[in-house]
């Protein structure tokens, strides 16, 4: 399976992610932002970074690529893509996920192992979990904190559309220990901590994110 | 000339922690108005020169409810000064 891998000028992360794809046994292609050809991959990752400096707003400029303009829509008609960090940001940008990721409520930039609980494994990128799998993977950044209105955090929590949450201390206050949550269809998911650092215990603290790799794997479109 | 100046702030509702340790270095700095609270924003100016027409106007409050800022967790407001 070919799953591509979107690199934006900042981005930080997307040989992690391709090395992801790869472990779990897949085939990954590298997206430059400034392409607009999906080249026929049966899924996309948006890894973690500061894609155009952050500037604005994070994941604000990356939203109008021209990659982003041939991701939109294809999302929206069932693509698996999963957002990762500032992938996630980008995602909520475009209004493919809802809510937005502000500062930390600490205001530090957090750099750990971060346990998470997954609490929806009936997405795209969470098939590969069972319910209530704790699992433990880098967390790194200084605008994880997830906020959105009563009605839309009503709407994810009866939709069973949260996929993960802190486990113990939120590390950033986002509502309801947010961590990753899918869209309607569960094909599209952000996940702020980073799974495509913890799929090999030589260079991550857990292989616990391989999961997430392989369950796009199992995904039939 | 004009300048047109789009002010953006986070909407009351979401959480602002660099307005409230603001908030809080206020009175540590040994000012003495107490604020209840403080929310930071941000503006753009846009230079143009000449006065800015009713369609260009409406031109810039679509750049600042798409670019600008995000409308989940901002309001902005649009003012002209010559």
């Amino acid at each position: 399976m070919r799953v591509g891998v979107v690199t934006f000028p900042g981005t930080l992360d997307d040989h992690d992610a391709a090395r992801a794809v790869r472990f779990a046994g897949g085939e990954a292609l590298s997206l430059w932002h400034g392409d607009s050809d999906l080249q026929g991959v049966a899924g996309v990752i948006l890894p973690g970074g500061f894609s155009y400096g952050d500037y604005l707003r994070c994941g604000a400029i990356a939203r109008f690529s021209p990659i982003m303009s041939a991701i939109i829509p294809a999302a929206e008609k069932g693509l698996p893509v999963l957002g990762i960090c500032n992938g996630f940001q980008v995602l909520c940008e475009s209004h493919l996920l809802p809510g937005a990721l502000t500062r930390n409520s600490e205001l530090h930039f957090l750099c750990r192992d971060q346990e998470i609980e997954i609490v929806n494994n009936e997405s795209a990128w969470t098939s590969d979990f069972s319910n209530g799998e704790r699992i433990i993977i880098p967390l790194k950044n200084g605008e994880g904190s997830f906020q959105c209105d009563d009605r839309t955090l009503n709407e994810l929590e009866s939709n069973n559309r949260v996929i993960a949450r802190y486990v113990g201390l939120n590390p950033n206050g986002s509502r309801n220990s947010i961590a990753g949550i899918t869209n309607a269809r569960g094909n599209v998911v952000g996940v702020m901590p980073h799974p495509e650092h913890a799929v090999d215990p030589l260079t991550g603290p857990t292989a616990d994110g391989l999961a997430f790799f392989t369950s796009l794997m199992k995904t039939r479109i | 000339m004009a300048k047109v100046i789009v002010d953006v702030v986070l909407k009351d509702e979401i959480l602002d922690p660099q307005g409230d340790a603001i908030s809080r270095a206020l009175p540590r700095m040994g000012f003495t108005f107490s604020p209840t609270s403080v929310r930071q924003g941000k503006s753009f100016i846009i230079t143009l020169d000449h006065e800015p027409g009713s369609d260009e106007l409406s031109e810039i409050e679509k750049a600042a409810a798409t670019l600008l800022s995000n409308p989940v967790i901002e309001s902005f407001s649009i003012r002209v000064e010559n």
